[in-house]
């Protein structure tokens, strides 16, 4: 088997680090930062999602390039929905009167 | 025609299409891969109509958000990232052909699972005493009151309603056939199917639960997080 056995105390390294950023996203969002409570929100999601991907669903050490490729792919798209829609409907406001 | 060549040792657990285990266990992660791929469009359209609507609604939002209890949803992500190590430690098991460590880690995510379940549905109860199931019998009276700074538009409230009720269902439902997927491994492990050679459903079934476990990562901020502060 390719895939590689990683070390229990590594995935409850993860574990910890994804409750402490449960935690503090969830503490921050109680401070007033204005419009970057979101920012911070999303990007703290985005991390936890990373370390997911990366150690809990292996793809780190994923020898396929294929598996890669269908995950970028497939971010690529969702990027396509979001960011096109969003430029519809987020500059309608303009020609509002 | 006897034809010897073809009379190929059969190996446990290998299919004829593939050549090796290496190959047809790389054929079935890549399958799941590309099916989680579009697992996230079909989230996306959701996630896509949340972000066009909250722009536009952004008070109503904040007070529906603000409506949900935030430490029952923060136990429930805890409870989720919970599951996913156990999980994560299960493949490691099932890598290593430790079938005792491997059932009871799989328990271990069901019982996980099913905690976030139970959670979810006494979050849901609340609404539903709380009249915030969108409908006929919606009730926005309390928002409102608890919310004067936000000058809410009653109607709207029901949109935040809807996609929530939406997206954490269509989340539950993911999670219900994930405790479904994670029985059925549950069983064929306390058979003693699953060996160092071949456990490639625990990683497939794996790799669907953490998928259900990012999706939730984004939920969680999305809909319980809006404009908490003041």
């Amino acid at each position: 088997m390719s895939e590689p056995i990683l070390s229990t105390k590594l995935y409850v390294g993860i574990w910890a680090t994804l409750i402490c950023l449960t935690v503090i996203t969830a503490s921050v969002a109680f401070v007033d930062l204005g419009p970057f409570n979101t920012v911070v929100a999303l990007v703290i999601a985005t991390l936890k999602a990373l370390l997911v991907v990366l150690f809990f669903m292996h793809v780190k050490y994923a020898s396929e390039k294929l598996t890669k490729m269908v995950i970028i792919a497939t971010l690529f798209w969702l990027l396509i929905l979001l960011f096109l829609s969003l430029a519809d409907y987020g500059t309608r406001a303009m020609t509002r009167t | 025609m006897a034809d010897s060549s073809l009379a190929v040792e059969h190996q446990e657990g290998l299919d004829h299409q593939f050549v090796d285990r290496e190959q047809q266990r790389n054929a079935a992660s890549l399958g799941m891969w590309v099916f989680l791929g579009t697992e996230v469009m079909f989230f996306g359209g959701m996630f896509c109509a949340y972000l066009i609507y909250r722009y536009w609604y952004y008070n109503e939002f904040a007070a529906g958000s603000r409506s949900l209890d935030i430490v029952l949803g923060t136990t429930n992500t805890a409870v989720l990232i919970c599951s996913s190590l156990t999980v994560a430690l299960g493949v490691r098991a099932a890598q290593m052909g430790k079938r005792r460590l491997l059932l009871l880690l799989l328990l271990a995510t069901l019982v996980f699972g099913l905690g976030f379940l139970v959670i979810k549905g006494v979050e849901w109860h609340d609404k539903y005493v709380e009249h915030h199931i969108p409908g006929p019998s919606f009730n926005a009276e309390e928002l409102i009151r608890k919310n004067p700074e936000l000058h809410i538009d009653p109607a709207p409230t029901q949109i935040y309603f809807s996609l929530y009720f939406a997206m954490t269902g269509l989340h539950a439902l993911h999670m219900v056939v994930g405790v479904g997927i994670f029985c059925f491994l549950t069983y064929y492990a306390w058979k003693g199917r699953y060996t160092p050679e071949y456990h490639t459903p625990v990683e497939i079934g794996g790799l669907y639960w953490h998928f259900v476990d990012i999706i939730w990562i984004y939920l969680f901020p999305l809909l319980y997080l809006i404009d908490r502060k003041r």
